[in-house]
């Protein structure tokens, strides 16, 4: 198979394994083109992308904008903190507007869970999920199941325990679905507070102590404590946080094993993360951004290529 | 299925043979040449040149495979993506004579993706195609080879199908093939 089997990446949910498959190696082959001394090809050198931007980001926006431009794509940016949005335009109307200036690919963040959802169905262009509030995000569960597998050969049979805010976490939420249907085991773990109720209907384990979690997984992703997105406190202190859920280097000394750390970035450093574990052996934090701009290039690609 | 054989395992090995003393001819100790099988069907024939090149005259000549998927014409024109192939090129080729390999030349459509591709990796001095099977009067572009095993007349309606014992055939064969 060398086609997706939809024309929109929506969330992890929607696609199924041999779509994941099927971007990994894509990706495989793209990130053999980013080491070469000429980091780009003309694949989408005819397609126009606009990159919406209706929440803040960093690394998301500018590994999105990276990818298109070393596919030769055409690139507009957008970002509702300059928009019309703020004068009361519609998402729809926003949109199409942008769309009338025929733009092929929309690469959208959004606050709203389900927002690319109702884009789908209502425009023409073929949609990227950049995040959906606390629903998915699914370019960032592809690298992260990518950056696994290439560490430790498969995802299949390995043990990941997702560990922090997993109720505030559209990360979470699509790793939970990528590395299920990938046959990995998955945990998390956090304070209960921040734990979904109804967490274990996904088929996940749940681990309140982090010491234990640790002991059982081979990959610890350890998400950011999202603050912006906390209405109520959910815990007394982020130092009282840190000290039970802070990942430290004497608790991987415990370990009998190696494991692997990841975090989607941006760390809290002290807070989730001590910089010990951050900057260590262990971390494959770098690797996740590199891998980042080859797992958009292979979604843009051959969503481009769904005819 | 019709089916018309075009060249025997002999005469394969010969045309092979023939390829490897024409390249010791015209690159000497082969110093500033490199070698690029065009993927998917390239590299098996640039292995062969290659080992022969060793048996006749000990060189080590430096080789790679070049995909030229994402380079393609014809990507959101056809009803599929094509599927991309691993690239392994572990050289530059800036300055070099780059000899470019595949099995079968037809259109012409894949060498000059391929020759987009291969810039990603320096400005070649020279670049030399050689090819097993030039399909006659078939070209959408301007292309030729510098090395070619047979010439054939084909139609539209027929493939040449390139068949290899290693993949799991009974002998070395290529054949026409027509269209089902």
């Amino acid at each position: 198979m060398s086609q997706l089997s939809s024309r929109h990446l929506l969330g992890i949910k929607d696609i199924t394994a041999e779509d994941i498959q099927l971007i990994f190696e894509t990706a495989d082959n793209f990130k053999e083109v980013l080491n070469r001394p000429i980091k780009k090809v003309p694949s989408l050198r005819d397609i126009t992308i606009a990159n919406i931007f209706f929440e803040n980001s960093t690394r998301t926006k500018l590994s999105f904008e990276l990818a298109e431009k070393r596919l030769s794509a055409d690139v507009v940016n957008f970002s509702s903190s300059n928009s019309s949005v703020k004068k009361g335009e519609t998402l729809i109307d926003t949109v199409n507007n942008i769309l009338s200036m025929k733009v092929d690919m929309v690469v959208m963040r959004h606050s709203s869970p389900g927002a690319p959802h109702f884009l789908s169905r209502n425009i023409k262009a073929n949609i990227v999920n950049a995040g959906d509030g606390t629903h998915e995000h699914p370019t960032q569960a592809l690298l992260d199941a990518f950056s696994i597998r290439e560490k430790l050969g498969d995802v299949a049979g390995k043990k990941v325990a997702i560990i922090g805010d997993i109720l505030h976490s559209r990360v979470a939420l699509s790793n939970i679905f990528c590395l299920q249907k990938l046959g990995a085991e998955v945990m998390v773990c956090g304070p209960i507070t921040l734990l979904p109720k109804h967490i274990t209907s996904l088929g996940v384990k749940v681990e309140y102590d982090i010491q234990k979690a640790l002991e059982w997984c081979d990959v610890a992703n350890i998400l950011r404590i999202q603050l912006e997105r906390q209405q109520i406190k959910y815990f007394p202190s982020l130092r009282e946080y840190s000290l039970f859920y802070g990942v430290n280097k004497k608790m991987l000394d415990r370990l009998d094993k190696e494991i692997v750390i990841m975090h989607p970035g941006p760390i809290n450093r002290g807070v989730e993360l001590n910089s010990d574990v951050a900057d260590s052996e262990h971390s494959i934090i770098l690797n996740q951004v590199e891998n980042g701009v080859a797992i958009r290039m292979a979604v843009l690609y051959l969503l481009a290529g769904v005819r | 299925m019709q089916k018309r054989l075009v060249l025997d395992q002999q005469q394969i090995a010969i045309i092979l043979k023939r390829f490897c003393h024409q390249l010791i001819e015209n690159h000497d100790d082969f110093e500033n040449t490199v070698f690029l099988g065009l993927q998917p069907r390239g590299p098996i024939v640039l292995d062969k040149i290659v080992s022969t090149i060793q048996e006749i005259s000990g060189q080590k000549v430096p080789y790679g495979y070049l995909d030229a998927t994402f380079h393609r014409d014809d990507f959101r024109r056809r009803d599929l993506p094509l599927k991309a192939n691993e690239t392994k090129v572990n050289f530059l080729i800036e300055g070099k004579k780059v000899i470019l390999i595949d099995d079968v030349l037809y259109k012409g459509r894949s060498v000059r993706a391929a020759l987009d591709a291969m810039i990603a990796f320096g400005r070649p001095q020279k670049v030399e195609l050689m090819v097993l099977i030039d399909r006659k009067y078939t070209r959408d572009y301007p292309i030729m080879p510098d090395y070619h095993g047979l010439k054939v007349n084909t139609l539209e309606s027929q493939y040449v199908s390139v068949e290899w014992a290693e993949n799991g055939f009974e002998k070395d064969a290529i054949w026409i093939t027509e269209k089902a």
